[in-house]
């Protein structure tokens, strides 16, 4: 019988063919942790299952990306904890300023094909973009693997996604991304892999922009065959492709020839709707980051729309890179320089104001069009600030008009 | 009797605690001081030991943060009941030995503030003469919160669910 990316990777890692609903018990090749989390995990290890030492340090990455830098002493004080811990148990950690765990373990092709990666952090389905089975779980599960080498998972049913067509100027991933969300809903992937067909020509960073929103529909994993473009950038397994005889729980189709810039309204990231009914809409600040919109292509797009312009003097234009990587790029040939130009702000690389709690919190009334993942009340400061979602060329052309505004009737808009 | 707070769809994980009120950033504070401190004060303020939560569908949707789960245990909700769970909330919550179930006619007809009597071993909420059944957990999720939660079930199995 012909198994899904999920099934056939779940297969290899339990040593026999496994079904959706199946319980499996395996062996992680990677657990990430990061700095908002890390220091409870390390809790629940040795205070509550009373073990001291990791059975595999070589299975931990470590990021320091959700402060990063610290902002007060307590977080400063957590930080060090996870830095002595690792250095004693000898786990790899990035340090403040590395980047963001998921762009950085793709970076670092910690994240590959056909891996098994858990996260204690959501986003974790980004390692989907490289079709890993990648999902976030709570600091307890961590805790487990740490202590143990192993994890329990149920085997999820698929959904595909199936795309036609090929993305219009001033259209991106992020709003392909945003699509999926409003058809799919908040919850229509709950418990659920979700497989990306027809996207052989989309490159790495647009696939990790769609890997990272999974987990917005509830999916466990969001997966994109690692064929076509990336091709050159990534080793497959043999035992890993796309089987023609899958078996999907459900199929879903997009027609890119049709589709529109998104936004997701205020506050669920489903409220998705064609930029068109939303244009005019006042913002106070703009956000261009997050693992899923922070790096350097999506600057580029930005920088493009806003070359020798500048930003409304009534908007605040935050800019967080996903990685040092991806922000020496921007500062290598110049874009970096036409966004702070126009009026831009940049910030450490990690993320950012995404949660709320620094570099760019927004106060009472606040409006923010993001291009990150999450829109949730309060998500990112006051609960009576807003939050619309959007690509990186509308946030560009939002930052220019200080109104929610169409990168197409700017014109300079790439193809994304 | 324990009360019941209604809540709707979709309630995500910032809205039970805020990613500024993360244990992270407030290393002293006790976490359940911080359960729905801005999405529901009223629960923030009056919640007592036993309530239970009713919401309709995707409890518990977004961020990983355990730390949601670990406010309400804090706060000792007796259960929570919904038409259906996110996922990382739903095995946190287990994880964390907090019963959930999914039970649409109780959704439907628990109101906001009614007085029930939770009696989970005869797996059943009591609501003035209407007695409501709750419906039978998967076995590994009745076994892990027979056992108190995944740390104690790994203490006491020395092993996981679905292993040996």
């Amino acid at each position: 019988m012909g198994q899904t990316l999920a099934e056939q990777i779940l297969s290899h890692a339990a040593g026999r063919a496994v079904k959706p609903g199946d319980l499996i018990v395996v062996a992680p090749d990677v657990v990430m942790s990061h700095d908002s989390l890390t220091p409870s995990i390390i809790k629940i290890m040795q205070d509550e299952l009373g073990v001291q030492n990791v059975k595999n340090p070589a299975q931990l990455v470590m990021t320091l990306d959700h402060v990063a830098p610290a902002s007060t002493v307590g977080t400063a004080n957590a930080q060090n904890l996870v830095r002595r811990f690792a250095r004693e148990q000898g786990v790899r950690l990035f340090d403040v300023g590395r980047g963001i765990c998921h762009q950085v373990l793709v970076e670092e092709k910690i994240a590959r094909p056909g891996l098994i990666i858990m996260g204690s952090d959501s986003h974790s389905t980004s390692y989907g973009s490289v079709c890993a089975f990648g999902s976030g779980m709570g600091s307890t599960d961590v805790a487990l693997i740490w202590a143990t080498g192993r994890t329990w998972l149920r085997v999820p049913e698929t959904i595909r996604v199936l795309v036609v067509g090929r993305l219009r100027p001033g259209v991106a991933a992020k709003d392909l991304a945003l699509k999926i969300c409003q058809v799919l809903t908040i919850e229509g992937a709950n418990y659920m892999a979700v497989e990306y067909h027809g996207l052989d020509w989309m490159p790495l960073e647009g696939r990790q922009t769609l890997a990272s929103m999974a987990v917005e529909i509830g999916a466990k994993v969001g997966m994109v065959p690692p064929t076509g473009v990336i091709a050159g950038q990534v080793t497959v397994p043999d035992w890993l492709y796309v089987d023609p005889d899958a078996v999907y729980a459900r199929t879903i189709t997009i027609d890119l020839d049709q589709l529109e810039p998104q936004v997701a309204k205020p506050h669920e990231v489903d409220q998705v709707v064609d930029l068109s009914e939303v244009a005019g809409t006042h913002v106070d600040m703009v956000f261009l980051g997050t693992c899923t919109n922070g790096r350097y292509e999506d600057m580029v797009i930005a920088a493009a729309i806003l070359k020798g312009r500048h930003i409304d003097t009534n908007v605040r234009f935050i800019i967080t890179p996903a990685s040092n990587i991806e922000l020496d790029k921007a500062a290598s040939d110049g874009t970096l320089s036409t966004l702070l130009a126009a009026g831009g702000t940049l910030t450490t690389p990690g993320c950012g104001p995404c949660m709320g709690r620094h570099n760019g919190t927004l106060g009472d009334d606040d409006v923010c069009l993001s291009t990150g993942n999450r829109n949730f009340k309060g998500r990112m400061g006051a609960p009576t600030s807003k939050i619309y979602l959007a690509s990186p060329a509308v946030a560009a052309a939002t930052a220019l008009r200080g109104v929610i505004t169409d990168p197409r009737e700017l014109g300079e808009v790439s193809h994304g | 009797m324990a009360r019941v707070w209604k809540f709707g769809a979709d309630v995500d994980t910032d809205q039970i605690v805020p990613g500024r009120f993360a244990p992270y950033m407030r290393p002293d504070a006790d976490v359940g001081t911080a359960a729905f401190i801005e999405a529901r004060p009223d629960f923030n303020k009056l919640a007592q030991p036993g309530d239970i939560i009713v919401a309709t569908s995707n409890f518990g949707c977004g961020s990983s943060r355990e730390y949601a789960v670990e406010a309400l245990r804090r706060r000792q909700v007796g259960a929570i009941v919904a038409l259906g769970f996110a996922r990382i909330f739903y095995r946190n919550a287990l994880n964390l030995g907090i019963p959930l179930f999914e039970a649409p006619e109780i959704v439907t007809n628990l109101k906001e503030g009614d007085e029930i009597h939770l009696d989970l071993a005869n797996s059943c909420i009591i609501a003035g003469a209407t007695i409501y059944a709750l419906p039978v957990l998967p076995y590994f999720a009745r076994e892990i919160l027979a056992a108190g939660g995944i740390v104690p079930y790994v203490k006491i199995h020395g092993a996981f669910p679905g292993e040996g």
